[in-house]
């Protein structure tokens, strides 16, 4: 592929970008009085912010990389992650979650659950969350600073240095605010940087007619229907008639269910965005805000994939550069587009969106890391009653050497190219439990504490377990599975972990409730008023506009990705 | 807090969309256009749109602050 070979125009723009980022957590340094401010935001911000933050955070590189890659890989399939599995979650959790959330004074998902539980629960939540999501920010910085070596030659030791600096700065300075903030100004920066991207490569394709023609022989040449790269649902009966490999079963319950309501209403790297609005109704708004231009995004991320394999097909297999095995290397996807369709000045742009989603991934990572830490660790077993400005001083701390492990994670990722492997393994290890416990515990009073410590550990050790017996035909045993022996044979990775995740999640639920049922009840009705919802009195919304009350706008949401399904059936 | 978010994104847009756009004037009919974005000045084009977008948010920010600051007669 073309090198990429910045400009003048295109540097001042990377430079003036970061000054921005910088000069917001400089600014905003003022109003970090309180934990409440650094960690919180003070629960001051508008809902539109809270809102395009809540999306922003989950929107780091590796979606939009991974998602432009799964796109040429799979086709329009890869929608399903958007339609089927986030759109949903997230209007679960507005209308149904932030209540407790915001409204159980938490400062944090593993604070709902000692409130909620125990401390066991607690704890088994924020040690496994704090290890993960840092491991996350680590592997961020590491697939950044091996893309700009490729990509522009820079040395990987000073990439991994300056965005790990800069990221310090800004939120040393402004904390959640700071990330906050930055969050939505990398938003517009990735919405004006894809968008003509978008454009032009579709401009060059030939348009959306074309383009569907040019994927049939991407289809048929594998061995599938014709349709199967731009029919969403039409090829998903049984798991051989896709790239996938799952049916429609195993993506809908495995992904559409367990793993992006796991992800969408437990992960406190977004519902602490949430949790950072100005009121109930904006917190309960901000999920729903962000499925709005979330549903609109399988055009901007994997609309550029499909369009970039239909060009490789065309050209004789000359568009993408091919991996070892000569099938294309679908992650260089987005670098290749843009290096094509760019010029000098937009290629700034671009290219600065692309850099600004990596860190603010790992932005929002280190935040959630920083509460974490001080709130559920320090403050719950460390050091409790101590005073507020303590705990200030102890998330600002937190913040470096949330970085510097960071940075040390990134170091291991690029030794061993299976860490990244090994996240995604141990994150469907604890996520896929953890919303059984949620549900369990937001929606049925009877849980106890035993129940929900034990029906976690249940559902990850049945997760573990699971992996140990179940395998991918044609890949190694080991870190993708079959490590005890090979009893549950799969197609495709996918299939085989949206398995996993089901039997995770089933294993959680129901041992949650045989325990909960067999243990006595630790909290009275009264403790549990404001985190249950048979105990809690429901929102009152009728006064707002329409446009502003949750399930109004929930329902619209729902009933506009249903038709988007259909539309491309 | 009395801090507008969308002062700082109309300015940095505004900006970027005038550096693009009198970049694309200045290169204009440079080759870089037929080698990258199909013959067509993309940058004047998208400069144009971001500047537009980022005069929008300080249109907006203006507004805001009127609204919250009636001037005093």
């Amino acid at each position: 592929m073309q090198q990429i070979h910045l400009g003048g125009i295109d540097y001042s723009i990377l430079l003036i970008y970061f000054g921005f980022v910088i000069g917001i957590g400089w600014m905003l340094k003022r109003y970090m009085k309180g934990s409440s401010d650094f960690f919180l935001s003070g629960r001051s911000i508008p809902a539109w912010v809270t809102g395009l933050a809540f999306l922003s955070a989950n929107l780091g590189a590796q979606e939009v990389i991974g998602m432009a890659a799964s796109g040429a890989k799979y086709g329009i399939m890869t929608s399903h992650f958007y339609w089927v599995g986030a759109i949903p979650a997230m209007v679960f959790l507005a209308i149904f979650m932030m209540p407790f959330y915001y409204g159980s004074k938490a400062r944090s998902v593993p604070e709902y659950l000692k409130l909620r539980f125990d401390e066991k629960t607690r704890g088994f939540n924020a040690v496994s969350f704090a290890v993960m999501t840092v491991f996350s920010s680590g592997i961020s910085l590491h697939a950044l600073a091996k893309l700009l070596e490729l990509l522009l030659g820079w040395n990987y030791n000073y990439s991994i240095a300056i965005s790990a600096v800069i990221v310090l700065v800004y939120i040393f300075l402004g904390g959640l605010t700071s990330a906050i903030y930055n969050e939505v100004l990398q938003f517009f920066m990735i919405v004006f940087g894809f968008a003509p991207l978008v454009f032009l490569a579709l401009r060059d394709v030939g348009g959306w007619t074309a383009l569907k023609a040019k994927l049939i022989p991407v289809a048929t040449s594998q061995g599938y229907a014709a349709g199967t790269w731009t029919q969403s649902w039409a090829h998903m009966g049984g798991y051989k008639e896709n790239p996938m490999g799952a049916d429609w079963f195993t993506m809908v319950a495995g992904l559409g269910f367990v793993l992006s309501f796991g992800y969408w209403c437990t992960d406190f790297l977004v519902v602490q965005r949430a949790m950072a609005a100005n009121s109930m109704s904006a917190a309960r708004r901000t999920p729903l805000i962000a499925a709005i231009p979330k549903m609109l995004f399988p055009a901007l991320v994997i609309l550029p994939g499909m369009i970039a394999i239909a060009l490789h097909f065309a050209s004789g297999n000359q568009f993408l550069p091919l991996g070892k095995d000569g099938t294309p290397d679908y992650n260089m996807t987005i670098p290749t587009l843009l290096a094509k369709y760019f010029p000098t000045g937009l290629l700034g742009v671009g290219f600065t969106a692309l850099m600004a989603s990596f860190m603010s991934g790992m932005a929002g990572n280190v935040t959630a890391f920083n509460t974490v830490w001080t709130y559920d660790i320090y403050q719950s077993y460390i050091a409790p009653k101590k005073s507020d400005h303590h705990y200030l001083w102890m998330g600002r701390w937190a913040t470096v050497f949330g970085i510097v492990i960071s940075v040390g994670c990134a170091y291991l990722a690029s030794k061993f190219n299976n860490i990244m492997d090994m996240l995604q393994l141990v994150f469907g290890f604890v996520n896929a439990p953890l919303f059984a416990t949620f549900l369990l515990g937001m929606f049925w009073k009877r849980a106890t504490g035993h129940g929900a410590f034990f029906g976690l550990l249940g559902g990850t050790a049945g997760a573990a377990l699971f992996h140990g017996l179940a395998h991918t035909n044609g890949t190694e045993v080991g870190i993708k599975g079959g490590w005890i022996a090979q009893h549950f044979p799969f197609n495709s990775e996918m299939a085989q972990n949206f398995t996993m995740a089901i039997v995770a999640w089933t294993t959680c639920f129901a041992l949650t409730i045989l325990i909960s049922l067999a243990t006595k009840r630790t909290k009275s009705d009264e403790e549990l008023k404001g985190l249950v919802y048979s105990l809690t009195p429901k929102p009152e919304t009728a006064h707002e506009p329409w446009y502003q009350q949750p399930v109004t706008v929930g329902i619209l949401v729902l009933i506009v990705t249903v038709a988007l399904n259909i539309i491309f059936w | 807090m009395n801090f507008d978010l969308r002062f700082p994104i109309g300015i940095m847009f505004t900006l970027f969309g005038g550096m693009i756009a009198i970049f694309g004037l200045a290169t204009s009919g440079n080759d870089i256009y037929t080698a990258h974005s199909l013959g067509l000045n993309i940058n004047l084009i998208w400069g144009a749109v971001m500047l537009g977008f980022g005069l929008l948010m300080l249109l907006l920010t203006w507004r805001g602050r009127k609204k919250n600051s009636p001037p005093r007669r």
